[in-house]
């Protein structure tokens, strides 16, 4: 990990080489995050991949930050293999405009991804090759991991109560 | 609508056609010859509930779509409506070969979350049935990989050794498999009488078994023609699809989270990390096998420098009270109850903690809100990242050969679709 004075510095050149990308640095429990734009994320992420030497995306995770706003936030962990070090680029989108620009024809590893993050929680990745549900069926409503998406049970359906069923698998 | 016409409009988002132009592009003609050809979801060479929809050309694979998602069981949402502690068992189902790097990777990340210092002790325990786990997930790899390849009798030696495993697991947790061993803190009890002894024989036995299986595959005709050569890709690309673990040490990239950023005193173990040269079929085979070499000198070295004192953390407020102190200390009785009904708080942030488990890098995303339930779990799980790979590996070999690239990747459907 980036020092907490290694990570301003790499806030500082990212909010140089792109003006406004940078929103806030966090260091926690020596794991060192950047808060960017989110309309910044492909730059940014590529300037880190090539100025600052991480080389390798990792995971990209979805979290909803219910009941704060913006609700959704997209994480990127990056890694640079050489220094063993790495650091979380997050962003966080509004439910209204959940739409952020893809970093798969970067990063070929963030396409399914991406997509589990769609599946889940309903950003959309403009620009990725083939943004569609991976986990959840197709016609599926709703996005789950979403904190206000209920626990609740769905009826499985099974020969014995097909006649019974309401119909939403047909 | 029939019910049956009714999958097929589900899946019409699910085109072909602009593979089917690159390819006559390439061919410089009709794709009239182009075959799709629908693997799965259910079929032994797809290790578990994996569907292919593979693009034919003759013989020759053109390109693959995975679908997956058949045994997705929503494990992140429930995890969000358990305290902490009761997530362990939950999390532990995902991929359900190596069910302590999941309880390991979660446990880490929370315990990064409450500082909590884990006891030397426990964190050798740790080790200990972390590596044995890693044999165990490879012999299962090993013993279905060769059997996806025709050799039938593998299967009988590998489960042979995997029983002497889950023996363990049984004598050390009472489970065979989703032990429920590593707690928040450590581990639940500490090993009992008589499991060192069987361990020992285990590390005895184990080398030689692996000698074993090497004489009978190593320079078996059928297994060379089936592996050597075949699917190779190179380093670049793997790095670029996210591929860890045995498959990008396969091309050489020594790549290794144990070595690289060591957790749970891994730092104190002598162990080499097997790599490969050209990053084959057969590369990806010998590294697993050398790999279960190397497990069993970790185990030896931390059963021989186990060392003395408590098993979890003496932190109340996050491990259960010793039971006998339940019947007279009044404090012991209030901390019982407070752990067992709500569940103990963690500071609100985020963190990322990833292991190295049998199939890669193992990363665990906790977000804690402050409360005795996590907001965010996620597992960013090897098999599920490493599955892009599939078609960047197949694309232009035969299809036999794809059975075959399927068995070195190793996916567990348990892991991709969570």
């Amino acid at each position: 990990m980036p020092d907490q004075v290694g990570l301003e510095l790499i806030a500082a050149a990212l909010g140089e080489a792109i003006p406004g990308s940078v929103l806030d640095t966090e260091y926690f429990r020596g794991q060192a995050s950047l808060q960017v734009a989110p309309s910044a994320v492909r730059p940014v992420l590529a300037a880190l991949r090539e100025s600052h030497g991480y080389r390798a995306l990792m995971s990209v995770h979805g979290v909803d930050y219910y009941p704060h706003e913006p609700r959704l936030g997209v994480h990127y962990q990056l890694l640079d293999m050489f220094r063993v070090d790495r650091i979380a680029v997050k962003l966080r989108v509004t439910l209204d405009a959940p739409s952020i620009e893809s970093v798969t024809p970067d990063w070929p590893t963030a396409n399914h991804q991406e997509r589990e993050v769609y599946d889940m929680f309903g950003v959309e990745f403009e620009g990725h090759p083939d943004l569609r549900r991976i986990l959840m069926p197709e016609d599926y409503e709703g996005h789950p991991q979403r904190r206000d998406f209920p626990l609740g049970g769905e009826p499985v359906l099974f020969t014995h109560n097909d006649a019974t069923s309401p119909g939403w698998t047909r | 609508m029939s019910t049956r016409a009714d999958y097929r409009r589900m899946e019409d988002s699910i085109t072909l056609a602009p593979l089917e132009e690159q390819v006559a592009a390439q061919r410089g003609g009709p794709t009239a010859e182009l075959l799709t050809l629908n693997i799965g979801p259910h079929h032994p060479a797809t290790h578990g509930v994996l569907r292919l929809l593979v693009t034919l050309e003759g013989e020759v694979v053109r390109d693959i779509k995975p679908i997956i998602g058949y045994v997705h069981t929503g494990i992140e949402k429930t995890a969000e409506d358990k305290a902490y502690w009761k997530v362990i068992p939950v999390v532990e189902r995902m991929d359900y070969l190596s069910y302590y790097f999941n309880a390991m990777a979660f446990c880490g990340a929370v315990e990064t979350l409450l500082e909590c210092e884990v006891p030397k002790r426990a964190q050798y325990l740790r080790v200990i049935h972390l590596e044995l786990n890693r044999i165990m997930s490879h012999l299962v790899w090993l013993g279905t990989s060769a059997l996806d390849l025709g050799a039938m009798s593998m299967f009988w030696y590998c489960f042979r050794e995997r029983e002497m495993i889950l023996d363990l697991f049984e004598q050390s947790s009472g489970q065979r498999m989703h032990t429920r061993y590593f707690q928040v803190g450590g581990v639940i009890e500490d090993i009992p009488l008589g499991f060192e002894a069987k361990l020992r024989e285990f590390i005895a036995i184990m080398p030689t078994r692996v000698d074993q299986y090497n004489d009978l595959l190593k320079r078996n005709e059928i297994l060379l023609q089936r592996l050597r050569n075949t699917c190779t890709l190179d380093e670049e690309s793997l790095l670029g699809l996210g591929v860890t673990g045995p498959l990008l040490r396969a091309a050489g990239n020594p790549w290794d989270l144990r070595k690289a950023a060591p957790y749970s005193s891994y730092e104190d173990f002598q162990f080499k990390i097997p790599v490969g040269t050209v990053g084959d079929n057969y590369d990806r085979y010998a590294v697993r096998v050398a790999e279960m070499k190397e497990s069993v000198k970790i185990v030896e070295q931390a059963l021989d420098g186990l060392p003395e004192g408590p098993h979890i953390t003496a932190d109340r407020k996050i491990a259960l009270p010793p039971r006998h102190e339940l019947a007279t200390s009044m404090e012991a009785l209030i901390h019982h109850f407070k752990l067992v009904t709500e569940g103990f708080r963690v500071p609100p942030g985020e963190v990322y903690y990833p292991i190295e488990s049998p199939r890669g890098e193992l990363g665990c995303f906790v977000r804690s809100d402050g409360s005795a339930k996590p907001a965010r779990v996620h597992m960013r799980d090897p098999s599920f990242v490493n599955l892009q790979a599939t078609a960047a590996m197949t694309r232009g070999s035969y299809i036999a050969d794809l059975i075959a690239t399927l068995a070195m990747l190793d996916p567990i459907l348990g892991g991709i679709d969570r």
